[in-house]
């Protein structure tokens, strides 16, 4: 069974919903032993760097967490902010990250970007696979997703599997052995975020 | 490349829904909930939902309402209306609310906006502008309703809202609601010159073709509309309606590809 971290951020009930008209198990995490018997777990996320950390921090779900993913390698795809806490700090705030990835968030410069670009980087882009990965099985050229955020992750080259160009080319998805995050929202990209939650349930 | 965002603005009024003209005459379309079931298959950009009457009788946010919406949202949603306070955007917010749209309460007072920035994020912030008038010398943001003045300049006040950390500017043309005969350009371009965030432009739409006017003035604007989704024909008929992903990429003047700076990467260390 899939589980849905609830420590009271990001959009819980939307993925749960899709997953359910995908007829594929899924459950809503607010105990530690509900991500004990997890068979991959969903990290949402919406809000800022701080609060994301503070608040899973308070839920009391940290232990469970990280005993799942870095002990018994139980896969995670974080979500937005989701994503970006994997990492180790971010310039959003002063709260160290969950540290599952190498990586640190960045904000957005896109002062020099010849185009016009405005931050948060905020709607529908395109997101180019870089190399073969579960998560984005059938999902081809013309795969779109909605983003919203001003931050992104910047991360070791290898562990990017995706990118977007905004202002120039950032890792819109990582991916460090059981360990995936995506900057865009999944569950509010129509057929192809459903075709991505779908590819973590089952490619992944 | 980043698209332009065409985007359903759906008004809340006693739980239904209503599209107004010149923000009066409030006609009943349809249940909020049926209406972003339908917007899902249509795969729209985002949608927002504006909550008309909250402020002017006082009211909270219907939150039960705006959880159901957000639980079957298959695409963003942004929720205005009635929103005065940072915990009432958290609480938005953790119902599962990608963006709040504030008005009256962060024109009062931009601290607001601040607060609400750092507890969950500028991209969450949305201040929406009605603005009454129709040349550049004589524009005014209103306020509850459009029935309320507030003396100040829509551009001054963007780059304000902007500055105390708004995420988004939506600039709502308070003559031009309902009429279906094209957007305030000109209200469009002194709020884009003034602000480095993202704008959303509202009132007027009454074709594709208005939609594509903007877009190709303005790139990858948002471009959100009421009458022109909901209203079929010249006797304004009720019937959901919004363009197909081909006529959505028709309305953008270059086709998309990658852009010259897509060589530049970041983000990688």
């Amino acid at each position: 069974m899939i589980a849905i971290v609830n420590y009271g951020l990001g959009n819980v009930r939307a993925i749960a919903n899709v997953y359910r008209k995908l007829n594929i198990a899924v459950g809503i995490a607010g105990e530690p032993g509900d991500i004990e018997n997890a068979g991959k777990l969903i990290l949402p996320g919406v809000g800022a760097f701080d609060f994301a950390m503070q608040r899973l921090e308070q839920s009391g779900l940290r232990p469970a967490l990280d005993e799942a993913v870095l002990h018994r390698g139980v896969a995670v795809l974080g979500i937005c902010v989701g994503m970006q806490i994997l990492g180790c700090s971010s310039e959003e705030g002063t709260s160290p990250g969950l540290r599952w990835i190498d990586a640190d968030v960045r904000k957005f410069d896109v002062s020099a970007s010849r185009h016009a670009a405005w931050v948060p980087h905020m709607g529908w882009n395109d997101v180019r696979a870089l190399k073969p990965n579960g998560l984005f099985h059938e999902l081809g050229g013309d795969s779109r997703f909605y983003f919203l955020h001003s931050y992104y992750m910047r991360c070791r080259a290898e562990h990017a599997i995706a990118v977007t160009d905004y202002g120039g080319e950032f890792a819109c998805a990582v991916n460090s052995g059981n360990i995936y995050g995506v900057q865009f929202h999944p569950e509010k990209s129509h057929q192809w975020g459903v075709q991505l939650l779908k590819n973590f349930a089952e490619r992944v | 490349m980043l698209r332009p965002r065409i985007i359903p603005c759906l008004l809340l009024k006693n739980g239904g829904l209503v599209k107004t003209v010149r923000f009066g005459n409030p006609k009943y379309v349809g249940d909020p909930i049926n209406a972003v079931r339908i917007f899902n298959e249509k795969e729209v950009d985002e949608i927002m939902v504006v909550d008309i009457d909250a402020t002017a009788e006082k009211r909270d946010p219907d939150y039960v309402l705006i959880e159901r919406m957000a639980e079957e949202c298959r695409m963003p949603l942004c929720y205005g209306g009635g929103v005065k306070t940072s915990e009432q955007i958290q609480r938005i917010v953790e119902l599962g609310v990608e963006k709040v749209g504030l008005s009256s309460a962060a024109i009062r007072n931009p601290q607001i906006v601040r607060e609400a920035a750092e507890r969950v994020g500028s991209q969450s912030i949305v201040v929406v502008l009605d603005v009454k008038g129709s040349a550049p010398g004589a524009y005014e943001v209103m306020t509850h309703n459009g029935r309320r003045g507030t003396g100040k300049n829509p551009f001054e006040l963007a780059r304000q809202m902007a500055d105390a950390g708004a995420g988004e500017i939506v600039v709502n043309a308070i003559d031009r609601d309902g009429i279906m005969g094209g957007y305030d350009l000109a209200l469009a371009e002194g709020v884009r010159a003034a602000v480095t965030v993202p704008l959303t432009v509202l009132g007027g739409a009454g074709s594709l073709a208005d939609i594509a006017r903007l877009v190709g003035q303005f790139g990858s604007i948002g471009a959100a509309a009421g009458s022109l989704f909901v209203f079929k024909g010249v006797y304004r008929a009720v019937l959901i309606n919004y363009p197909t992903r081909a006529e959505k990429d028709a309305l953008i003047p270059s086709p998309p590809g990658r852009t010259e700076e897509a060589g530049r990467a970041k983000g990688f260390a």
